[in-house]
């Protein structure tokens, strides 16, 4: 197999669509909690009035190498994720760098970054990160779970583990994707998403009401700036891999904005609807609920 | 000074023992330095104007001004439109606002949680207390005025004053800042030893290093 240089800046034209279409994406969202809660919210652009004013924040001061690593590893994992998945399905130009064996990488990827942020704010000192990194990495081994399980139900239903043929195989109608062929697996992975897209009552890790902010406490100006960037695009890479699992992944923009959008917005409704749980709660939900699930898919598979 | 922050010899888990001298090895102690404006005068002013539309205030809660800080939040003054946000930790915020009355215990944290924000950063103060000493005026433990002990970029009158000041205060600060008026940082740095024996001669029992980002 040869590589083809020109995948590279088309990669990277997915990246800056992806990152564009977060930014807005994540005011928007704020805007419709704003509106739940009867405010107008900021204002659709603010986030990159925040970008810009970050990165131009004149001192900055560090706690050490690993510190400057985190938001690196943090920046890695979203862009690694979204990288390694076809984004448009079909599509030459926005293919980007996806292999045969790319479903494994993803679920690497998805926990890679928080890892490195785990590292990255260890170093900083501050009780909070530490408290947030620990509360963090707990729930996110949680929430791993039933989403690894439901990931491989469905590897197994479609006898692959590359992401492109397991679209291909829901092609041809709505009835074809995984949602409706394997509602079990879905439904397990579904709730493992409300799990790492950190909107209440999932929001353990940064605890508004005790701890408030968890693991960036201490980043600031640029590191801060950078973390922002990876907030926009890591969620999206995330509704890639869920949209192209199990909702039929998409053939074109579109479609893609249409599906990233109501998928986001299913972790924003169950977020404005419901209160926040303790770390307790929120991991014996997870065993309780979500696990059996994809233990169940997974006997069905 | 207290005891715990005396020099001690501690005996390490290893069986080794070394000296912990808590204010230098838990603080930084150098002063701080001018940060200039960007030579690209284009470029600094874009930095000012999203400076200015992102604004973004440490939530600390000082004196009896603070409550008025939280119907910004809610839905009838929604002070999130204007890029005007809440941040828990001084790293991230750009605005301190000293909300009403400054006692001497507070100044201490408030000069602590000040010298952590970073660069540039601006400080408000509401309330006749911050620029006179208002009702406290003659009171033996609140500060009288707080451009002695912090650079002041902006009074906001009246006690208190109502959101709505607020609002106009703001808007207020986003003109300074957009005309690169808004130096208390640097200001603070160039003048530092003028603030710090402002700020010792009233804090009695000064148990910090000069300068603690």
């Amino acid at each position: 197999m040869t590589f083809e240089w020109m995948k590279i800046p088309y990669a990277l034209l997915t990246l800056f669509i992806v990152v564009n279409y977060g930014l807005l994406l994540s005011a928007l969202i704020a805007k419709i909690g704003a509106r739940a809660g009867r405010r107008h919210g900021i204002p659709i652009y603010q986030n990159y009035i925040d970008l810009l004013k970050n990165f131009a924040q004149r001192s900055s001061v560090t706690h050490g190498v690993m510190f400057y690593l985190g938001p690196v590893f943090r920046l890695t994992g979203g862009i690694g994720l979204l990288m390694f998945v076809p984004v448009i399905y079909g599509s030459a130009m926005f293919s980007n760098l996806s292999f045969a064996g790319d479903l494994i990488l993803a679920l690497y990827f998805v926990f890679f970054s928080t890892l490195g942020m785990a590292l990255g704010a260890g170093e900083s000192g501050h009780p909070h990160a530490a408290i947030g990194v620990s509360r963090g990495l707990a729930q996110v081994t949680m929430a791993e779970l039933p989403l690894a399980l439901a990931v491989f139900a469905v590897a197994l239903q479609y006898h692959t583990l590359s992401i492109t043929d397991i679209v291909a195989a829901q092609q041809g109608g709505i009835l074809h994707w995984t949602v409706f062929t394997n509602p079990v697996a879905v439904a397990a992975a579904m709730l493992a998403f409300l799990g790492t897209m950190m909107r209440p009552p999932f929001d353990v890790v940064i605890a508004p009401q005790e701890i408030p902010i968890g693991p960036p406490t201490e980043y600031h100006s640029a590191y801060l700036a950078l973390m922002q960037a990876n907030r926009a695009i890591f969620p999206i890479a995330k509704i890639v891999i869920y949209m192209s699992l199990f909702f039929g992944g998409a053939t074109s923009w579109p479609v893609f904005f249409l599906k990233a959008f109501l998928i986001y917005l299913f972790a924003a409704f169950v977020g404005v609807v419901f209160p926040r749980f303790r770390v307790e709660q929120s991991i014996r939900w997870f065993l309780v609920w979500a696990v059996p699930l994809g233990i169940l898919s997974l006997l069905l598979a | 000074m207290k005891d715990e922050l005396k020099k001690r010899i501690v005996k390490g888990p290893d069986g080794f023992e070394f000296e912990v001298d808590p204010i230098n090895d838990y603080y930084c102690d150098a002063a701080p330095k001018v940060h200039p404006p960007v030579y690209v005068k284009i470029v600094e002013d874009l930095f000012n104007w999203a400076r200015s539309e992102s604004i973004w205030i440490l939530g600390f809660g000082t004196g009896c001004g603070a409550i008025e800080m939280r119907p910004l939040m809610t839905p009838r003054f929604d002070a999130y439109r204007f890029g005007v946000q809440w941040r828990p930790t001084p790293r991230q915020s750009n605005l301190f606002i000293i909300s009403g009355y400054l006692s001497v215990k507070t100044l201490k944290r408030v000069i602590r949680s000040y010298e952590q924000m970073q660069s540039p950063k601006y400080v408000m103060g509401l309330g006749s207390c911050t620029i006179n000493g208002g009702m406290y005026w003659d009171s033996y433990n609140t500060i009288k005025r707080l451009d002695q002990y912090l650079p002041v970029d902006l009074y906001v009158a009246g006690c208190m004053p109502r959101p709505e000041a607020l609002l106009k205060g703001f808007d207020d600060l986003k003109k300074i800042i957009r005309a690169g008026k808004a130096e208390g940082a640097n200001l603070y740095a160039e003048n530092f030893d003028w603030y710090k024996a402002n700020q010792k001669k009233v804090i009695q029992d000064w148990d910090m290093p000069d300068y603690n980002w």
